[in-house]
């Protein structure tokens, strides 16, 4: 049997607000445990919520920048469930009247663009972490659980995308979209590894041609888009094995284990809940005017897909204008151009070198030792016939080693082109002068001599005369 | 008279002509509570240190010549549900035993800052539920109309305080009539301001869409000046009302010549004792003699506004009380995992009408439940509010009688909660509808016990409730007082 799978992304955003989703305690990470606390985000009694509206407000930037419907009434609900992280013992989120609905992403996974439906986006807080202590780091075998309530109540924005996604790398693509909208959009620093941007999925299959849904099991744990993708894989080869054995999928929660390589069931407890919604009591319903959202789209920045088309369209190819962007060096790449560089060499630069530097030394893009002013300066000297290729490549490595400007690097390891007619003619004439044997079968028509000629010069001028010029001079004193 | 039964304004005005000090008047609090505690137990907690330093803090204010206004130098006790920094907040609640908040609430702040000190906590029904204080886990409160009698709840503390003189003002909260039932079965004066005018900020949930503080005081003047020291927009409760707060000091005395007075007919039949039914019709014939127009209205949805009622309460109070898990805060019964030291915490903690109206709340709001309890419920209360607003378009306020019956002995309804729900079936409907409502005193009945009536008015009439409860409040002529405060030596 062929089984397709059928794939849903949720994924959670904690928002880059300066202070928490109702209370006024600030966000930074890392600060020392249950530090950032207050009576509402520790649930003390009679404490009582008060929206952000900044996290509403960029809530709404999400949703329109995915083509959703923005409610102009909204609810928040308490969502229900005891847990020790949990101070009120339930969640404020929303429910049947979510903030954002019925979206879309499209993505582009290598084989032609493919359109997401995104289901909804809405609002929540955060709950606090729990640090179980003893041996396996899990709450069952813990000997204490330690409680940080600094995440507690930081605006968690969820977006939810219908089941259709079909193959993992179609799902790390959706994912990475998403990413690159949200970090266009400068509402979450989305490290999927500190958790800032977390994704759950939903799969199951069906046998291909089917309409109907399979069981579906929620994988959560992925820290990264890599895991993603591998997490999906391999639930997706598990549950084929499981129907081709004629198996029936259990309907459960499955836990990513990156080291293992594979998922585990989670607590079948957590199945069973039923989470009580009723609509929050505590806060007025949330009534958004058609001029918020018409001064929200306003303010949209410029998106990672039309990003991506102006750059193609400015002669950028495909695959390099989709690694700019999503590799955060589109920034670097526009201010380069505005200082002069050609859209094409500096794509080639930034997509191939820096992009290799950035995953060798595992590096953070804000960090590069390169400026927009020095991709433009090394740009315009290998287009200048200043700098051979081979040599640019050396300079770049050094200007990104930060030992200074391509200018001052290329002048410093003298690797600076000599492109000056008069001197390569002169250069030429000489060493044809030496070689009129040579010189003479290339007259007689024998064109491969050229090469070695060419080579002869190369070598005389150190390697650092215009092999184009070169060439072309070697060939017009030959000529008869 | 005993400086501990002056109004407030009688008591302010004693303050600014020199005859008397804030000292004084805690000094007869003091001496009222420690003649009448022992018997009645309204207070929790006396903070005797901190109201002697803020009293003495007031007269050197007005010494300087700095007057915060009516409420300077004034004792007043706060019910037990709203949190004090730093002084013991236990909402008579085994659970929440020895916690000290780190936070004022916001009416504590506004009292404060009116100059107002702090006398206690007073005591309720654990966590407000209750029409008796008879479930509190501190033992009851009594009623000092008759000590064998319950002062009605679930702001009885409160009431019991201000009736008896060992408090001049006390703030309740009011859920469903409790600020008003105690009112009414305690002599004082109880009102319930729109749903939004006061903020809950610190006011710890109950049923946080219906909840409310209120002033319980002995007049109707000493009620608003309470409600505008309290009153006003509160940044740190969502749910607060943004406008101005009603002005109602200046028509106050404008009588009720010409003001169209509706009775419910559905609120004043059946169920009511014949005496509180007397009381309330003769203080309704002064009404209409006074130039007031009475006309008789139906509102058939108040038939369902209790059961809407426990659907509501419970369902949100299942969620509001969830936070007390013994993870943070109060007392922690151990277990070998977390869930059963939350389980076995909250097990112990609770008592059992706390408990049950939990329960009550989970299942309403449980899948396949919710439709058929809380969504029916909520549509009923839609329906209350459709039924006030037909009802205001032809009246200015309504009148009822605040509670069916007068205070009814100890123990004699602790064991059967439909006949306690049943005694708040007149003040409900306000909650739920979010209309501010007052109860005072119109009379006594053949046992010398005191009857309540109660004016109702549409969302932000304030003005027009205050000014009908003045004129009731003349009419009726009610000077008697407890004969608790008045049998100081026999005590």
């Amino acid at each position: 049997m062929t089984w397709e799978a059928v794939i849903g992304i949720e994924t959670h955003v904690e928002l880059l607000t300066r202070s928490k989703m109702f209370c006024g305690c600030p966000t930074d990470f890392g600060a020392e445990p249950n530090r950032n606390v207050c009576p509402v985000c520790l649930g003390l009694p009679g404490a009582l919520p008060v929206p952000n509206e900044k996290a509403i407000e960029w809530t709404i930037a999400l949703g329109v920048a995915l083509g959703c419907s923005i409610a102009p009434r909204s609810v928040f609900h308490r969502k229900n469930y005891f847990y020790a992280d949990l101070p009120k013992n339930y969640q404020i989120s929303q429910y049947d009247l979510p903030l954002c609905s019925g979206g879309h992403l499209d993505v582009d996974a290598g084989a032609g663009v493919r359109r997401v439906g995104i289901t909804r986006v809405h609002l929540e807080e955060d709950t606090g972490k729990s640090t179980h202590l003893g041996a396996g780091g899990r709450i069952q075998e813990a000997v204490a659980t330690l409680l940080d309530f600094n995440r507690s109540g930081i605006p968690l924005l969820e977006a939810v995308s219908e089941p259709d996604i079909r193959t993992p790398d179609e799902a790390r693509a959706y994912a990475q979209e998403l990413r690159g909208i949200v970090l266009a959009l400068g509402i979450s620093d989305a490290r999927l590894e500190e958790g800032s941007m977390r994704f759950d999925a939903n799969v199951s299959l069906r046998p291909l041609g089917a309409t109907a849904f399979g069981t579906k099991v929620e994988v959560k744990n992925m820290n990264s888009l890599r895991s993603l993708q591998r997490a999906l894989a391999h639930e997706i080869e598990r549950q084929g094995k499981i129907l081709d054995g004629g198996g029936a999928v259990a309907q459960e929660t499955r836990h990513w284990d990156e080291e293992a390589g594979r998922t585990r069931a989670g607590r079948s407890k957590e199945e069973s809940s039923d989470y009580r919604y009723f609509t929050e009591p505590d806060l007025m319903p949330l009534v958004v005017d058609d001029t918020t959202v018409g001064r929200i789209r306003a303010g949209l920045p410029e998106l990672p897909a039309a990003r991506r088309g102006r750059y193609v369209a400015s002669g950028v190819e495909e695959n390099a204008a989709r690694t700019l962007v999503a590799g955060g060096l589109a920034d670097l790449f526009d201010r380069a151009v505005t200082a002069g560089a050609s859209a094409r060499g500096a794509a080639n630069w930034l997509t191939g070198e820096v992009t290799a530097h950035l995953n060798r030394t595992d590096g953070d893009t804000a960090a590069l030792a390169l400026d927009a002013a020095g991709l433009a300066e090394l740009v315009a000297m290998v287009e200048g016939g200043e700098l051979s290729s081979t040599a640019a490549k050396d300079v770049l490595i050094a200007v990104l080693a930060g030992e200074g400007t391509p200018r001052a690097v290329a002048g410093a390891r003298d690797l600076l082109q000599v492109s000056d007619e008069g001197a390569i003619a002169t250069l030429v004439t000489a060493v044809l002068a030496e070689h009129p044997a040579e010189v003479a079968r290339v007259v007689a028509g024998e064109e491969k001599l050229v090469g070695f000629l060419v080579g002869k010069v190369m070598r005389a001028g150190g390697g650092k005369a215009d092999p184009k010029v070169v060439d072309r001079l070697v060939r017009k004193q030959t000529r008869r | 008279m005993d400086s501990a039964d002056l109004s407030i304004a009688g008591a302010g005005a004693r303050l600014r002509s020199g005859e008397l000090t804030a000292v004084d008047l805690l000094t007869a609090v003091r001496r009222r509570a420690s003649m009448t505690e022992a018997i009645l137990h309204a207070y929790l907690t006396i903070d005797h240190e901190g109201a002697l330093v803020a009293a003495e803090a007031a007269d050197a204010a007005l010494a300087r010549g700095e007057d915060r206004g009516p409420l300077h130098g004034i004792p007043i006790a706060l019910k037990d549900n709203m949190v004090t920094r730093g002084i013991e907040t236990t909402c008579s609640s085994r659970i929440l035993a020895g916690y000290r908040p780190p936070y004022d609430a916001t009416v504590v702040e506004r009292l404060k800052d009116a100059g107002a000190v702090i006398f206690g906590k007073t005591n309720l029904d654990e966590f407000a539920m209750g029409s008796s204080t008879e479930n509190s886990a501190y033992g009851p409160t009594l009623n000092p109309w008759d000590p064998d009698r319950v002062p009605g709840g679930s702001s009885g503390g409160s009431a019991a305080a201000v009736a008896v003189g060992s408090a001049f003002g006390a703030l309740g909260s009011d859920t469903g009539g409790s600020i008003r039932q105690p009112g009414s079965l305690t002599g004082t004066v109880g009102m319930k301001p729109t749903y939004g005018l006061v903020s809950r900020y610190g006011l710890i949930a109950f049923a946080s869409s219906l909840d409310q503080i209120g002033p319980i005081t002995r007049t109707v003047d000493d009620s608003v000046t309470m409600f505008e020291a309290i009153a006003g927009h509160d940044p740190s409760d969502a749910t607060s009302y943004r406008g101005r707060v009603p002005e109602v000091r200046p028509g106050l005395d404008a009588g009720v010549k010409g003001l169209k007075i509706g009775i419910v007919r559905e609120l004043s039949g059946e169920g009511t004792a014949p005496d509180v039914a007397a009381s309330f019709r003769r203080t309704l014939d002064a009404l209409a003699g006074a130039g007031a127009e009475i006309r008789e209205l139906s509102l058939p949805s108040t038939e369902h506004a209790l059961s809407a009622y426990y659907l509501i309460a419970p369902a949100e109070c299942s969620a509001n009380l969830a936070r007390f898990d013994g993870v943070r805060y109060g007392p922690r019964i151990g277990g070998r995992n977390v869930e059963e030291m939350m389980s076995a915490t909250r097990r112990d903690g609770f008592g059992p009408e706390v408990t049950r109206r939990i329960l009550l709340g989970t299942y309403a709001l449980s899948a396949g439940y919710y439709d058929a309890f809380y969504g029916q419920a909520q549509k009923v209360r839609t329906l209350v509010v459709e039924d006030f607003r037909r009802a205001y378009a032809e009246v200015d306020v309504l009148v009822t009688p605040t509670s069916p019956t007068t205070a009814f002995a100890v123990g004699e309804k602790a064991n059967d909660p439909l006949a306690m729900y049943l005694s708040d079936i007149c003040t409900i409907p306000s909650n739920l509808s979010g209309d501010p409502a007052i109860s005072v005193p119109c009379g006594l009945d053949s046992s010398g016990l005191p009857i309540g009536f109660q004016v109702l008015a549409p969302a932000l009439g304030e003005g027009v409730m205050f000014r009908t409860a003045r004129v009731v409040e003349e009419l009726s002529g009610f000077t008697a007082r407890p004969a608790l405060a008045t049998s100081e030596g026999a005590v």
